[in-house]
């Protein structure tokens, strides 16, 4: 049986430091991601550009 | 039981060191010095390569390439922090000052190689990712692991990964390897010895620090010099190779010319002066004319073509009046 003192264990605690640099890098990836879905979107268009170029030629 | 456990874990998070670098830490990691090199380079492999890509799939390659030259650097600095702490050049980088752990240097170069590596090949073309699969294998593995501590020729085998670039570029666009891009390999392949020898003649002490095998470490400045010139004499013509394959005209020819004479003449004042502060300042006057030198010819090579496309279109445009 799980003990109590286990499900409530903080586990790593970070400093304030820590937790202010961990928040940036969090928003530093997901502006990365958002850019990273932006792109394969636009390429994605660019090649269905490219795929119409082609049958239409 | 369970208490000793609570306690162990208190203990860690006491003691743990990780988690204290910032963005601009992270990005440091990606050498963003020797990334613009390698963008300024793959773009020009882009730009002179034969057909033409759309313009967001170059973007798209030229992210690619750049996320992947980053990546390298990262993994170079995960593997090399031991000798980096030792060298006044690079001790203030992120692992060695200890404001990213060398896991976490791992983690990051890794997940940047492998998704630069996949969505070079699932969005431009495969032999372009695996030219930079390989880029990062050859620097991370080949260089940095092998070579950088073993031999004098670490440079010289090694300038291999940062001549690449032009290649892939040039592949992201034709899907195929070709002897101008070979040109351009060759051009950056050989700028590579005489221009990190340089460097080392004067941080020749740093080196030694480190414990690697630079070549005036271990053979000595007077063989430096030696393999300077040699090199410096081999590249000059190999600036020139564009002009005569003919995929560069008479103007890059000229400068091609006049720069190479420059490098050679640079490279026999490092020859003859040996000692003393002018020998340190022909050996600065040569690194810095050295990443000029490589510049300027890169530069040179889409800018020619973009001025014969504007005369052409010029010439055209007053045919078409005339006619």
């Amino acid at each position: 049986m799980t003990d109590h003192t286990e499900m409530t264990d903080p586990g790593i605690t970070l400093t304030p430091q820590q937790a202010q640099r961990r928040r940036a890098r969090s928003i530093a990836i997901g502006v990365s991601l958002a850019a990273l879905v932006v792109l394969f979107y636009v390429v994605s268009m660019a090649k269905m550009g490219l795929n119409l170029e082609s049958v239409g030629g | 039981m369970s208490l000793v456990e609570r306690h162990d874990t208190t203990d860690i998070a006491a003691t743990w060191d990780g988690g204290t670098g910032t963005v601009g830490d992270y990005f440091a990691l990606l050498k963003p010095r020797v990334m613009s090199l390698v963008i300024f380079t793959a773009f020009v492999g882009i730009v002179l390569a034969p057909g033409g890509l759309h313009p967001v799939l170059a973007a798209t390659a030229l992210l690619c390439i750049a996320v992947g030259a980053g990546a390298s650097g990262a993994l170079n600095m995960w593997f090399d922090a031991d000798i980096d702490k030792v060298m006044s050049r690079t001790a203030n980088r992120p692992v060695p000052a200890g404001r990213i752990t060398r896991e976490e240097a791992f983690g990051f170069g890794m997940m940047l190689a492998c998704g630069s590596v996949l969505m070079l090949g699932l969005l431009v073309n495969l032999l372009s990712a695996a030219l930079l699969a390989f880029t990062i294998f050859f620097y991370v593995v080949v260089y940095t692991m092998w070579l950088k501590r073993s031999t004098p020729q670490n440079i010289v085998i090694g300038g291999a990964s940062g001549a690449l670039p032009p290649v892939i570029g040039w592949a992201a666009v034709t899907g195929e390897v070709s002897v101008e891009s070979l040109t351009l390999f060759m051009l950056i392949f050989m700028w590579t010895p005489p221009h990190f020898w340089a460097l080392s003649l004067f941080k020749s002490a740093d080196y030694q620090a480190a414990g690697i095998p630079m070549l005036p470490v271990v053979r000595g400045e007077q063989t430096t010099r030696n393999h300077i010139l040699a090199y410096s004499l081999l590249l000059a013509p190999i600036g020139l190779a564009p002009t005569f394959l003919g995929f560069a005209g008479p103007i890059y020819g000229v400068v091609a010319a006049g720069l190479g004479l420059a490098f050679v003449a640079l490279a026999v004042q490092v020859w003859r002066l040996r000692e003393g502060p002018l020998a340190t300042r022909a050996a600065v006057r040569l690194f810095l004319f050295s990443i000029f030198y490589l510049f300027a010819l890169f530069a040179l090579l889409p800018a020619e073509r973009l001025i014969m496309l504007a005369l052409s279109a010029m010439g055209l445009g007053t045919n078409g009046l005339g006619g």
